[in-house]
């Protein structure tokens, strides 16, 4: 019990120390503001122009919500997981009692701060510099914050699985952009196509889009959506599917990622790392 | 029954890959207290030996016992009694010295004892390795040594009750070699740590090993202490002498028979009369080519 509390605080400790470390640079600041300002300037600069009878920024806003948390859970996680399996980072943890939880702590403290930030760096801005833009009512509120974290929840173990079967962090890059984009695309979080593929309701990513939509846009643009009204009971159960899956999936697969880690890979990711740099 | 003098016991220790035979069967014990060098050239298992006993790998067959536990079914509280010093190269590059020591001495708190305080704190260990000047530094600010240094202060932050070090020189200048060889004596004397190291580095096995296992082809082919190892292994002598501004040597077994009959020959002219043993580099080449011989010849045999 003692040290199982003491896990849980050093990972959050760990979390929120990793979490503050990048964006206290300049270039780490640059590359957190880069995203958010650049997605706010694009829906500053529709926010006039008219579609469907709602501003078209407006439209475009829950795309842009699920594309972050989308690129956060998915290519993120991934990454970082590779990243930290190859430069020894998840060998210094495994070499600690209790290291490797605290680390999986720290991760999922990282990711939950940086998808929030991520979330409200776009979200309040647009907020101010676009009044009216956004007429969103407390059940909308609601909507937005469930549909967030189930869809987030969904996601993220999908991320951590290519992370840790991925042999470097160029290959868990590249196999997490490739279903990242056939997602974001076939799932019509950029545009409400009635005409998607019925396939594309499988993903999560799609509901995600879907949620979002039903949470930030007017009653009157369900008609735009796949069956023609929003669904909320469809988007909790496939979330909550791909979140199980995901949340059972996974576990098992990091702990043979972290049965598997060890000085010798570390070594092949330097000589690796070395080589081509 | 494990000894509770024993620190680590490995009895008929396999590794396999396939057909490639890396362990054939590898027998050693270590005694608490015991600073021991595991030599051998690259590829000889060294650094499997040592994963295998750190709990970072898993074996193909024998049995090992590393503080009474076999470290494949090793839980976190065994975990907080080893120590382990790692090479690092990027990780935690962005965080300060000592921020990131105090918190990986945290982990420690809950496996603390009356006789083995956990953890060891940040300050004196800081200053044990002599980083106290760099505490508020980066770590990707450290040059390589000292940064090993902390890889150091880190497998040492538990206070562990055996420590493990893998090549923990290779890239160094001798001025930080030397530094972290006065590290190491300074932890077996002073908190009695029992110390595995691994390297390659003949006169850093000799300096500091209280006995050291020679590992080629996979098996342990010599065990005892540098002396013991060069007086067994080697009967080598050379003796030197000047004579008329000349330098003259002599190698062969016989080197006392040897002197005195040059004394007696030429009982004046004779000066820097020097005897030398053989040094543990030619013991270790011997020992080694000997092996290397041996297995070539076992191969050509068989096939």
């Amino acid at each position: 019990m003692k040290s199982l509390r003491n896990v849980i605080g050093l990972g959050l400790a760990r979390g929120w120390t990793e979490f503050w470390i990048p964006i206290l640079t300049w270039q780490g600041l640059l590359g957190a503001l880069f995203a958010p300002v650049s997605l706010v300037a694009i829906l500053w600069f529709f926010r006039e122009r008219q579609s469907e009878g709602v501003s078209l920024a407006l439209l475009m806003l829950p795309g842009f919500l699920s594309f972050q948390l989308a690129q956060e859970g998915l290519v993120g996680v991934a990454q970082k997981l590779a990243l930290d399996r190859e430069d020894g980072t998840l060998l210094r943890a495994k070499a600690l009692p209790q290291g490797m939880l605290a680390y999986l702590i720290a991760r999922v403290v990282v990711i939950v701060l940086s998808a929030l930030m991520n979330l409200m760096l776009v979200l309040i801005p647009v907020l101010f510099i676009a009044p009216g833009l956004v007429t969103i009512d407390g059940t909308g509120f609601i909507t937005l914050a469930w549909v967030f974290a189930l869809a987030f929840l969904a996601i993220t173990p999908i991320g951590a699985v290519i992370g840790a079967i991925m042999k470097s962090p160029a290959a868990a890059l590249g196999l997490s952009l490739l279903p990242m984009g056939a997602l974001v695309l076939a799932s019509g979080i950029f545009y409400p196509l009635a005409a998607l593929p019925v396939i594309s309701e499988i993903f999560p990513v799609y509901w995600l889009g879907h949620g979002l939509r039903s949470a930030l846009l007017p009653e009157m643009l369900a008609t735009l959506e796949i069956g023609g009204s929003w669904r909320p009971l469809e988007t909790a159960l496939v979330l909550a599917a791909w979140a199980t899956g995901g949340l059972l999936l996974a576990p098992g697969i990091l702990r043979r990622m972290a049965r598997r880690t060890s000085g010798s890979e570390m070594e092949a990711g330097r000589r690796r790392y070395t080589q081509s740099g | 029954m494990p000894n509770k003098d024993t620190a680590i016991e490995v009895t008929g220790l396999q590794m396999r890959y396939g057909d490639h035979v890396v362990l054939d069967g590898v027998d050693f014990a270590l005694r608490r207290g015991e600073v021991l060098v595991l030599l051998g050239p690259n590829g000889a298992g060294k650094t499997t030996i040592i994963e295998i006993l750190e709990g970072f790998r898993a074996r193909s067959g024998g049995s090992v016992s590393v503080l009474g536990i076999d470290p494949e079914q090793a839980d976190e509280a065994w975990r907080a009694r080893v120590g382990i010093v790692l090479q690092s190269w990027r990780d935690h590059s962005a965080w300060q010295v000592r921020e990131l020591l105090s918190h990986f001495g945290k982990y420690f708190g809950p496996y603390s004892t009356v006789e083995r305080p956990r953890p060891i704190g940040t300050d004196e260990l800081l200053h044990l390795v002599g980083l106290t000047d760099q505490a508020h530094k980066k770590v990707r600010d450290l040059s390589g040594g000292l940064r090993r240094r902390l890889d150091v202060a880190i497998g040492l932050v538990g206070n562990p009750e055996l420590l493990f070090l893998d090549e923990p020189t290779v890239g160094f200048d001798p001025k930080a070699r030397r530094e972290l060889h006065d590290v190491i004596h300074r932890l077996a004397d002073m908190q009695g740590t029992t110390i595995l190291l691994s390297t390659h580095d003949l006169d850093e096995a000799e300096k500091l090993s209280d006995r050291i296992l020679i590992l080629a082809g996979g098996k342990i082919v010599a065990d005892g202490s540098a002396d013991q190892l060069t007086k067994e292994f080697s009967n080598q002598t050379e003796v030197i002498w000047t004579q008329d501004n000349q330098r003259h040597v002599h190698a062969g077994s016989d080197a006392t028979t040897f002197a005195r009959k040059l004394l007696a020959q030429h009982p004046e002219g004779i000066s820097n009369l020097e005897i030398r043993h053989a040094s543990l580099e030619d013991t270790y080449m011997n020992i080694v080519q000997t092996h290397e011989a041996n297995s070539k010849a076992q191969k050509g045999d068989t096939q």
